[in-house]
């Protein structure tokens, strides 16, 4: 059964420069227990749509349409108090920076057992508790004396654990993860991403990882979600679309992973710059920049077309054949 | 092909002398007319009201929508324009002279608002104080005091301290430590101490009260001048004049001073508020204007003896009057900030 | 950390000196002391005599350095009309003004932070505008005439609170103090409240953008992804916050407020050392208006110096780099 099921998203930024369509239509659906990286660059529209789901979207920004169902329930349309009591309890969020996430004054232990107690009317001795059986969950060493401490008195991979074990307190459905290890130093990168693969599976928590880097997808995610101007240009299993990319723009991020290609060759680039949200072309928003794209590419907008094998690509010229096996 | 190298402007603005040589002729004006037999001459006052319109206008040239982005900046613009006339035109508005003891009886002293002479010639439509003097009059008078000795000591200040911070910020070394080390003594004592102590050594008087805020002012215009002076002798214009071998005398008053100008007459217009509040302030506690010209401050002071006895009027109208030119300035002066302030905006 | 502490104890000695030549001079040197002290018809001999009891007869630089010597133990010289030692006279009036600007210190505190919470809370809606509007009419009353409509209004018109003095005092370690007993409290609040107001339209102001300011940080997105009511993301994580810099900024302020309740109490016939410097003003006892001014330099002093060191213990940030954490 599907634990989330965003169909037709849309969120709009409405500045003084135009409407910006952040986030055009997007749809996606994510099982119980299941991981999905949603990939893209800057700008692509990933981040929104993560904010979009636990409405956290900062004005001038505002979901203007389409559905997002949590368990059957639609989130758009839920009153804001209602929201609140589902935000870090059945749906928990983390963020990219964790030296900005955690509030600078206020002591470790304040911020976790606010965390609890914004939903469980329990003792501060049994918030305490649950918050020390998180902090030793993400592999923070003697956690009840670190408790009271502030977050300036963590690194920032421990700072980010710290965030994960806030998520993990009450047990989530749903834990979307905006870029949680961009800002970290690539070793405690690779740990925290063991560390969270384990805690997913243990738990049986659905995990939307937001992330502009394949690679880290690439050892994570069950399915792949690949975004490009505000909209999902090619999902599949992971597998799959790393080794078969369909849509160029797919090609063109796995390009620019080292490692992927031949020792010695040049990395790939994809040519041109993130594209203007608030002017997108009328064709297909890849086309300027696409090696592959015609005449009606810089016209109409290709729909969303479904592969085998749970794959859907948006692109007029796909790389990997319809109903066909590349 | 080469490149064309983009001339550098001498200016980053178009610096217009207009302005200043109205405000000039305006402090000039006031002043004489401040301190002479009760402004007399109705031309030069007319000239003045000119002169306070046009700058305004020409502030707000081009910016007009912006300024006036709601209903509380036409309330506050309107009634500071009817608060000017009516200091400006005192003496053909007034029902009577309050300066003049001829026309003041005593028998008519502490009459509630709404009582008339015992002839039945002339109604106190604000009351009388205890000499008989109608309140109306003694607002229209007192407002004109308070009005222009704050702006008379604003601007001399701001003349003072754009003088000490151009030259603390173009002498810069020692010259530069000492003046802005004494500014910022200065500063770190609030203004009301300040003034007390200069009115507690000079004694009252209504030059006395100007020279007293001009002294506590002049440190505050001469740090922000001084900041923007130094930021501004940083821009590639004063580098190319400069360059160009211009004398110094012409950088500073052709280039740097016009540009330095444009943020104080914001501050300025605000402080001019301050002022009159300082002045009424002083005023009150006795040591301000003397009583033969009377400021707000100072009929405020003069009838609050009687106010716990219930006789309100004399000291509630022209504190009313009071609030009314410092909001109406302070409004008027948040909206020109926010309009006017490149930096604010978008 | 003891360097720069030594480093300003030091610019604070500079600056008390620089204010002793300042009020030297400037008090004693404009017009002649005589003139107050001895009746217009006294004869020659009398004045020569009074002009060297009070040493005027000694060159400017002999006066100076007995003034700074006798300044240094403590003699600030006596009332020409209490006949008392100057210094006594400050402080015996004093705590009557340092209570009373430390109630109207709490009131602009207790009214300012909600309102500019809320004002930045609601910035860009009605609620927000009517309070900043509001808070520049805070700014433009002048203390004696919000304190003389608060007379008239809840002292003449509705009778709740007393109009002018002071009330029951209790001592306190041998201070008399009205903030403990309940009509001295009575007494104190509407001067307190006069006080405060000018300092609450600057709390609002600063509590404003601080609010703002903090409303856009991750930290506060992340409460909210948390679930954390919008009360407590304001009145917890933002007040947290904003609340170092305000109380550095009341602190500093706390002096102005001293200087601000010579207004105050002369509306209240507040008995404080305002109400006795405007009296000395009046009858011109110059001894003890320097006596004012050189404890009033003091206090400043000394509130810039704790100001400054609370400021490194209350930030956990700045604390660390102290060594403590």
């Amino acid at each position: 059964m599907s634990v989330l099921e965003v169909r037709n998203l849309q969120t709009h930024f409405f500045t003084d420069a135009g409407v910006v369509k952040a986030v055009d239509g997007v749809d996606f659906a994510l099982n119980e227990g299941e991981v999905l990286g949603l990939v893209g660059e800057s700008g692509s529209g990933k981040s929104v749509t993560g904010f979009s789901i636990l409405r956290l979207v900062d004005p001038p920004g505002r979901v203007v349409g389409g559905q997002i169902l949590f368990r059957g329930q639609d989130l758009a349309q839920l009153p804001a108090s209602e929201m609140r009591r589902l935000r870090g309890n059945k749906i928990a969020m983390i963020f990219q920076d964790p030296m900005m996430t955690l509030n600078p004054v206020l002591r470790i232990d304040t911020q976790m057992i606010e965390a609890v107690r914004a939903h469980d009317k329990v003792s501060a001795k049994a918030a305490r508790d649950r918050a020390i059986s998180a902090l030793s969950k993400v592999g923070i060493p003697s956690p009840a004396e670190r408790l009271d401490a502030y977050p300036h008195q963590f690194s920032g991979g421990m700072r980010q654990r710290v965030a994960i074990a806030i998520a993990l307190l009450n047990g989530p459905d749903l834990i979307v993860a905006d870029e949680p290890t961009t800002a970290l130093d690539v070793t405690i990168q690779s740990q925290i991403l063991a560390e969270v693969q384990d805690l997913a599976r243990d738990t049986g928590t659905a995990l939307i990882w937001i992330t502009h880097d394949l690679a880290v997808v690439a050892g994570l995610a069950d399915r792949v979600a690949v975004m490009y101007a505000g909209r999902i240009v090619e999902t599949g299993q992971t597998d799959d679309v790393l080794t078969t990319p369909g849509h160029p723009y797919s090609v063109g991020l796995l390009g620019s992973i080292p490692g992927h290609g031949q020792r010695g060759e040049r990395l790939t680039q994809i040519p041109g710059m993130a594209p203007n949200m608030a002017h997108l072309p009328p064709g297909c928003a890849f086309a300027p920049r696409c090696f592959n794209a015609d005449e009606r590419c810089r016209t109409d907008a290709p729909g969303i077309e479904d592969m085998e094998r749970v794959r859907q690509l948006r692109c007029h010229h796909p790389l990997t054949k319809a109903g066909g096996t590349p | 092909m080469t490149e064309m190298p983009t001339p550098i402007p001498l200016r980053d603005r178009t610096v217009d002398a207009l302005p200043w040589l109205v405000t000039a002729a305006m402090t000039l004006a006031t002043f004489a007319l401040a301190f002479g037999p009760d402004w007399s001459s109705l031309p030069a006052r007319v000239l003045m009201l000119i002169g306070f319109v046009a700058i305004s206008a020409h502030l707000l040239r081009g910016r007009g929508r912006q300024f006036f982005n709601g209903p509380v900046a036409y309330v506050a613009a309107g009634s500071l324009l009817l608060l000017v006339v009516l200091a400006l035109f005192a003496n053909e508005i007034a029902p009577q002279n309050p300066y003049d003891l001829r026309q003041l009886d005593i028998m008519d002293g502490r009459l509630p608002p709404g009582s008339t002479t015992f002839d039945g010639a002339m109604t106190y439509h604000l009351g009388t104080d205890e000499q008989g003097r109608d309140i109306l009059s003694g607002i229209l008078y007192g407002l004109r005091v308070s009005l222009s000795v704050a702006i008379i000591a604003t601007l001399v200040a701001m003349a003072i301290g754009v003088v000490v911070g151009i030259y603390a910020a173009w002498a810069g070394g020692r010259v530069e430590t000492i003046l802005m080390r004494l500014v910022d003594l200065q500063l770190s004592f609030p203004s009301i101490l300040v003034a007390l102590m200069l009115m507690a050594a000079f004694g009252r008087g209504l030059d006395k009260v100007v020279i007293a805020l001009i002294i506590v002012q002049w440190a505050y215009y001469a740090r922000t001048v001084r900041g923007t002076a130094l930021s501004e002798a940083r821009k590639e214009y004063i580098d190319a004049a400069r360059g160009l071998g211009l004398p110094v005398r012409r950088i500073i008053f052709r280039h740097l001073l016009p540009n330095c100008i444009p943020p104080l007459l914001v501050i300025s217009t605000v402080q001019i508020a301050n002022t009159i509040v300082l002045e009424s302030s002083l005023s009150f506690l006795g040591v301000g204007v003397p009583i033969t010209r009377p400021s707000l401050g100072l009929l405020i002071a003069n009838g609050y003896d009687y106010m716990l006895s219930g006789q309100y009027w004399m000291s509630m109208y022209p504190g009313v009057a009071l609030l009314a030119i410092v909001a109406s300035i302070n409004l008027v002066g948040d909206r020109l900030r926010d309009t006017l302030n490149p930096r604010l905006r978008k | 950390m003891l360097v720069y502490l030594l480093r300003r104890i030091a610019q604070s000695i500079f600056v008390a000196l620089a204010m002793m030549v300042i009020v030297f001079f400037g008090i004693y040197m404009i017009g002649n002391p005589v003139d107050i002290l001895i009746s217009p018809d006294a004869t020659p001999r009398e004045i020569e005599e009074t002009m060297a009891r009070f040493g005027f007869d000694q060159p400017i630089y002999i006066q100076f350095l007995t003034f700074v010597g006798n300044a240094l133990q403590g003699d600030l010289g006596r009332s020409f009309v209490h006949g008392e030692s100057a210094v006594t006279l400050i402080l015996h009036y004093m705590p009557a003004t340092l209570e009373l600007a430390a109630l109207g210190l709490i009131f602009s505190v207790l009214i300012g932070i909600p309102l500019g919470v809320y004002a930045g809370y609601k910035a860009d809606r009605w609620q927000g505008r009517a309070i900043m509007t509001g808070s520049i009419f805070g700014f433009s009353l002048p203390n004696f005439w919000v304190g003389m409509l608060l007379i008239l209004i809840f002292a003449v018109e509705l009778r709740w609170l007393p109009s002018t003095g002071r009330g029951d005092t209790v001592d306190v370690f041998g201070i008399r103090l009205s903030i403990f007993s309940e009509n001295g409290l009575q007494y104190m609040i509407l001067p307190a409240l006069t006080l405060a107001l000018y300092k609450a339209s600057l709390v609002t102001r600063l509590a404003r953008a601080g609010t703002q300011e903090a409303l856009v940080q991750d930290y506060v997105k992340f409460a909210r992804a948390k679930g954390v009511s919008e009360t407590r993301i304001l009145f917890v994580h933002v007040l947290k916050n904003i609340m170092i810099p305000i109380l550095t900024v009341l602190g500093l302020e706390l002096g102005s407020m001293i200087a601000f309740a010579v207004v105050t109490e002369t509306v209240f016939a507040w008995p404080g050392m305002g109400k006795l410097l405007i009296d000395s003003i009046l009858t011109l006892d110059r001894p003890v208006i320097v006596a004012y001014l050189m404890m009033t330099v003091l206090i400043f002093i000394v509130i810039n110096l704790v100001v400054d060191i609370v400021y490194t213990i209350l930030d956990p940030r700045v604390r660390v780099t102290g060594g403590a954490g």
